[in-house]
């Protein structure tokens, strides 16, 4: 599912929603009233049952978008309570998803379906190809014996009439480390053991039943305070607005960033530094050094693949250097991570440098919510121009390029091109033989197509891409800078 | 004969609710329908805002028809009836 679709557009008017009424004269009010703004009386229903059920899924959107977790709402309290407690908090609440079991539509577990274009055919070779004895007849068509069916998949490819189907649970299908479990009535839930946030299963989800926990109104409150709050852009902002980095550096401005950094920056450290310990490993031998930026993958390593770890690299991520710098010249400032995923919140969490999060859709909202034409705003200046390779780096493949790209001898580039089954049984190869065969840099990135394809992202991967390509082509490389 | 001129809002609301998925529309046109239509890119024309919302973003407008909820079947579509 592409991310431009009607279920991400609602998370999005509740965002601008939430932002709108912020800003407005009674904050607490107006969150109230958003639900029967967005669906007035009289208004056709456009998805759910009914008027009421409708409101009540905005309402537990709202939540997620104050910042809170769905899972813990009681019904009772008014929206209204939650944006004062939103208001009153001192730090954002811990753990990035949240799943709104109302909005879930308890999708049939997956299984094998015989559908009605089953003719009850002569032939039945549907029968005689089931390893298992699980397809039987009954009233003229073939039956699927669920405890017997292992969804080899064997007849669905031998059907003349195409009338077998694997049902699938897009949430289920898209985790790549089988995190979503049912509960006993068949509504999604998180196994946060297991959970990489890689932001999947939001992306995925037909009924926008998970959700993002929202620091926005943290964020807001501290620049209505007067705090100085400074924005990291990461790479792969690059597309995601119109207008280029340059004027939406301005707009941000405009937002209330008191100033914008590139984490591209940040990326040119990490360039050097992993070309270094690359070839102190490879001459100590090392079969081969896997990179460490994505947020998903570090979380993979920890929860499923410990043992892959001695061959992580042990460079920061870009994030980790421009926060630093950041916050050495400026102590006083707060630092939010402006991100293409969910996945960063953990890395922002567990980094005293990063005080916020904040992603592609939430900031959209903002500059919204704000009236801000990007298109409109002069053109600003970054202090610090980044290199053609740090600003790729949200690109599959544009770590390892970078890395190559500045180092000498034998750098053979292996590109995890996004997490899923068959990528991990592929790393959990690797581990196990320390060996690669298909290179000795291996670059993984969580999302297929890199962090331009992340949850959070508003422009399509190929896109994205091109817009990204145009920028590097005109920016410097990193041997020169 | 006339030609036909497709406007793509590519202000923040638009861009953001949707009409960076809408860009793709700058090398289908040309391609289909070669120089009887004239696609561009636009700041943001205004019409969010003219019905006070944006619930109905990205918008575009293909002559003086104004598309709601654009997508780039629905555009398609329209410039096909036109000509």
């Amino acid at each position: 599912m592409n991310n431009n679709n009607q279920s991400i557009h609602i998370k999005k008017e509740v965002l601008v929603k939430i932002i709108k009424a912020f800003f407005s004269e009674n904050f607490a009010k107006n969150v109230e009233l958003i639900p029967f703004e967005m669906r007035p009386k009289g208004m056709n229903v456009p998805y759910r049952c009914c008027i009421y059920k409708e409101r009540a899924i905005l309402r537990t959107r709202i939540i997620a978008g104050l910042g809170f977790s769905i899972e813990n709402d009681d019904e009772i309290k008014q929206l209204s309570v939650y944006a004062e407690e939103a208001l009153a908090r001192e730090t954002p609440a811990s753990g990035p998803l949240t799943v709104i079991d109302a909005a879930c539509k308890g999708c049939t577990p997956h299984r094998i379906h015989v559908t009605d274009l089953c003719q009850g055919c002569v032939a039945r070779p549907c029968q005689s190809v089931c390893k298992f004895g699980a397809i039987s007849m009954s009233n003229g068509r073939s039956v699927i014996d669920g405890a017997k069916c292992k969804n080899c998949k064997m007849c669905i490819a031998q059907c003349p009439y195409n009338a077998i189907v694997k049902i699938i649970v897009p949430c289920e299908d898209a985790c790549p480390v089988d995190a979503i479990v049912k509960d006993t009535n068949g509504f999604v839930q998180i196994d946060y053991d297991a959970c990489l946030s890689c932001g999947k299963c939001i992306m995925n989800c037909p009924f926008g039943a998970v959700h993002e926990k929202s620091q926005i109104i943290d964020i807001l409150k501290q620049m209505q305070s007067g705090g100085r709050v400074i924005a990291l852009i990461a790479p792969s902002i690059v597309g995601q607005f119109p207008g280029g980095v340059y004027r939406l550096k301005t707009a941000m401005q405009k937002a209330g960033f008191a100033d914008v950094y590139e984490v591209a920056q940040g990326a040119d450290t990490t360039t050097r530094n992993e070309a270094r310990e690359f070839a102190e490993r490879m001459e100590a031998g090392a079969p081969f050094m896997t990179t460490s930026c994505c947020a998903g993958y570090s979380q993979f390593i920890n929860k499923h693949l410990p043992e892959i770890r001695e061959f992580v690299s042990a460079t920061k991520t870009p994030l980790y250097y421009i926060a630093e710098k950041v916050r050495r010249d400026e102590p006083s400032a707060l630092t939010v991570f402006i991100s293409p995923c969910v996945a960063k919140k953990n890395e922002g969490r567990a980094n005293p440098n990063i005080d916020f999060v904040m992603n592609y859709e939430e900031l959209g909202a903002l500059l919204i919510a704000r009236n801000i034409e990007i298109l409109d705003c002069e053109e600003a200046v970054f202090d610090t121009e980044s290199s053609k390779q740090g600003r790729n780096f949200g690109v599959s493949g544009g770590v390892a390029g970078a890395v190559a790209s500045i180092s000498q001898g034998d750098v053979r580039p292996c590109v995890i091109n996004g997490l899923d089954k068959t990528t991990i049984k592929l790393l959990k190869k690797m581990a196990k033989d320390r060996k690669c065969e298909e290179g000795n840099l291996v670059e993984v990135m969580c999302c297929e197509n890199g962090c331009i394809g992340g949850n959070a992202t508003i422009c399509p991967p190929k896109t994205a891409q091109r817009a990204l390509a145009q920028f590097c082509a005109g920016s410097s490389d990193l041997k020169r800078l | 004969m006339n030609t036909i001129t497709v406007k793509l809002c590519l202000g923040t609301a638009c861009y953001v609710m949707g009409s960076s998925h809408l860009q793709d529309l700058v090398d289908i046109i040309p391609d289909r329908f070669g120089d009887r239509v004239v696609i561009a890119g636009h700041n943001c024309l205004n019409l969010c805002t003219s019905n006070g919302e944006h619930a109905e973003s990205p918008y575009v407008k293909i002559d003086d028809e104004i598309i709601s909820n654009a997508t780039i079947e629905k555009v398609l579509d329209h410039i096909e009836k036109k000509l």
